[in-house]
């Protein structure tokens, strides 16, 4: 295996809820620009693993290196720089629902304590990506299901992370509105990111084009496969 | 800086009510707190004025001639802090008595002597404490003509000892306000707070450091302390103009003293105090909610 260009990797990593493991033992490199899926049925850690990934749960046992930190270690100023570090999209899309469309996109961009003028850039620039220029005054609650992530897809790539984590990105959303998010964050991988998908839905997984499809089952890691 | 003081407007904007509780709070308590310290600061200047122009009347005894009128003024200019002897014979005594009192008249005749000693009026100088008094009488005690020294102890210490009490009153009540005061702002911020809960949530994942998500929040306590602060000196003012406009001028004749409204450094002093009071309890409340 090949480590220098690992982007991602994970030393027998365990999560254990008292006495019960949601993840065991699990190893996994993942390499600069690889897109991944994490697959398996409902309760198998897909989100479980993303999760201990930007440390929203701290690992109970085993290492996880990204980008050559060791997250066992990392400080609390610098796990907000490493969240930066992250493009995330969430099937409950975490949008700020009492802030503006260009509010929540620019959030990521204030917190990196970027200059006002590079964020409206920025903001509208993304927006026009995901093809919601026309809604940056919009609140939250007056979009769909689908604008709303492709809210969250523009905010994601706001702060031109290198690693993009989804965690069931279309699981809400109708078979149109899931192609398109899907299309947008392909379009992203296309110039470079690694992206890593936690998702059931196989079909999605098999109109991605290359692809490293990671199968989970009851918290262990099953199979690994490239689809081409 | 710019992008706090916006997000800490919109999040005022926002949380109205909260907001609105927590000035209010904070105004009642800083109302509560001048209206102390306006109280102290005239009764201070009242005393601090007293003592400036300090007035001790020296009784003589019987032995008293008018030779020695004087050897006795001499030794009374001699003291330190004296500032101007007159000496009134017990005849202008009973005179100015007899004018002050025209109803009593009849039973000043039917006396057939002047009942009233000689004395001496000495005024005072330079004297900053009830104790220098208290000392310059001790010091006319010792002259042996001398048979009384008069300069209002007794009500002086009474007043005193009164006004000591007020002062532990006032800050005991000050101390209680500003400890509530502390306690609804802590608690607001903690309500705010939680009530951005998910917001708070979804800035720590989008890379957001604790600073960035505290500051306005700190910023939202500097404004509701500020705003309080002077909300409740606004009270206090108009209180103080409304009620002086007709007291002030009898009070002031019985007192021989203005009352006066806070000076500068004391506003500056009460704003500065409701401004670290939202602070703080935004401190409290943030130092366990971050963690």
């Amino acid at each position: 295996m090949d480590s220098d260009s690992s982007i991602i990797r994970l030393f027998n990593v365990s999560k254990r809820y008292g006495a019960k493991y949601a993840l065991k033992d699990v190893s996994l490199d993942i390499k600069k620009g690889e897109f991944v899926f994490l697959n398996g049925p409902t309760g198998a850690g897909k989100s479980t693993l993303l999760k201990m990934l930007y440390l929203a749960e701290p690992v109970s046992e085993g290492q996880i290196i990204v980008n050559g930190m060791n997250l066992a270690r990392i400080s609390r100023p610098k796990l907000a720089l490493l969240r930066r570090r992250f493009g995330m999209i969430f099937q409950d899309y975490k949008l700020i629902s009492n802030r503006t469309v260009f509010d929540n996109v620019a959030l990521v961009l204030e917190a990196a304590g970027e200059k006002p003028g590079y964020i409206r850039k920025k903001v509208m620039h993304v927006l026009r990506t995901t093809k919601m220029e026309k809604k940056v005054h919009s609140f939250p609650p007056m979009l769909s299901g689908g604008e709303q992530q492709r809210v969250a897809v523009a905010r994601a790539m706001a702060g031109n992370p290198s690693i993009i984590l989804a965690d069931e990105p279309t699981g809400s959303l109708d078979a149109d509105a899931a192609q398109a998010t899907m299309d947008f964050i392909m379009k992203y991988h296309e110039k470079g990111a690694t992206v890593i998908i936690a998702s059931h839905d196989i079909q999605l997984i098999s109109r991605t084009v290359k692809a490293r499809s990671i199968l989970l089952k009851e918290g262990e890691l099953q199979r690994t496969a490239t689809m081409l | 800086m710019n992008r706090y003081v916006r997000r800490a407007l919109v999040d005022i904007k926002l949380n109205k009510f909260l907001n609105l509780l927590t000035i209010i709070t904070i105004a009642l308590s800083i109302l509560v707190v001048s209206t102390f310290m306006l109280f102290f600061q005239n009764i201070s200047n009242m005393v601090e004025t007293w003592n400036h122009g300090g007035r001790v009347m020296v009784y003589l005894d019987n032995s008293f001639t008018m030779e020695m009128v004087p050897e006795i003024n001499a030794k009374l200019k001699s003291l330190n802090n004296t500032k101007q002897v007159f000496f009134i014979s017990k005849d202008v005594a009973l005179n100015n008595l007899k004018k002050d009192m025209n109803s009593g008249s009849i039973f000043f005749e039917t006396l057939s002597e002047n009942p009233l000693p000689d004395a001496f009026d000495v005024r005072m100088d330079g004297v900053s404490s009830f104790d220098e008094v208290t000392l310059f009488a001790e010091e006319i005690k010792k002259i042996p003509i001398v048979s009384e020294v008069e300069y209002g102890k007794t009500w002086l210490e009474k007043f005193l000892s009164i006004y000591g009490l007020f002062k532990v009153a006032g800050w005991a009540i000050s101390s209680l306000f500003f400890l509530i005061a502390l306690f609804i702002t802590a608690n607001t911020v903690r309500l705010a707070f939680f009530s951005r809960k998910e917001e708070i949530n979804i800035m720590h994942l989008v890379g957001a450091t604790d600073s960035f998500i505290s500051t306005p929040f700190y910023l939202e306590g500097v404004f509701q302390g500020a705003i309080g602060g002077i909300i409740g000196l606004i009270v206090l003012l108009i209180s103080y103009i409304s009620l002086s406009s007709g007291a002030s001028d009898a009070v002031a004749s019985y007192i021989f003293v203005d009352i006066q409204f806070l000076s500068f450094k004391y506003i500056l002093i009460i704003i500065a105090g409701s401004t670290f009071l939202g602070w703080f309890g935004c401190y409290i409340s943030l130092k366990q909610l971050l963690k």
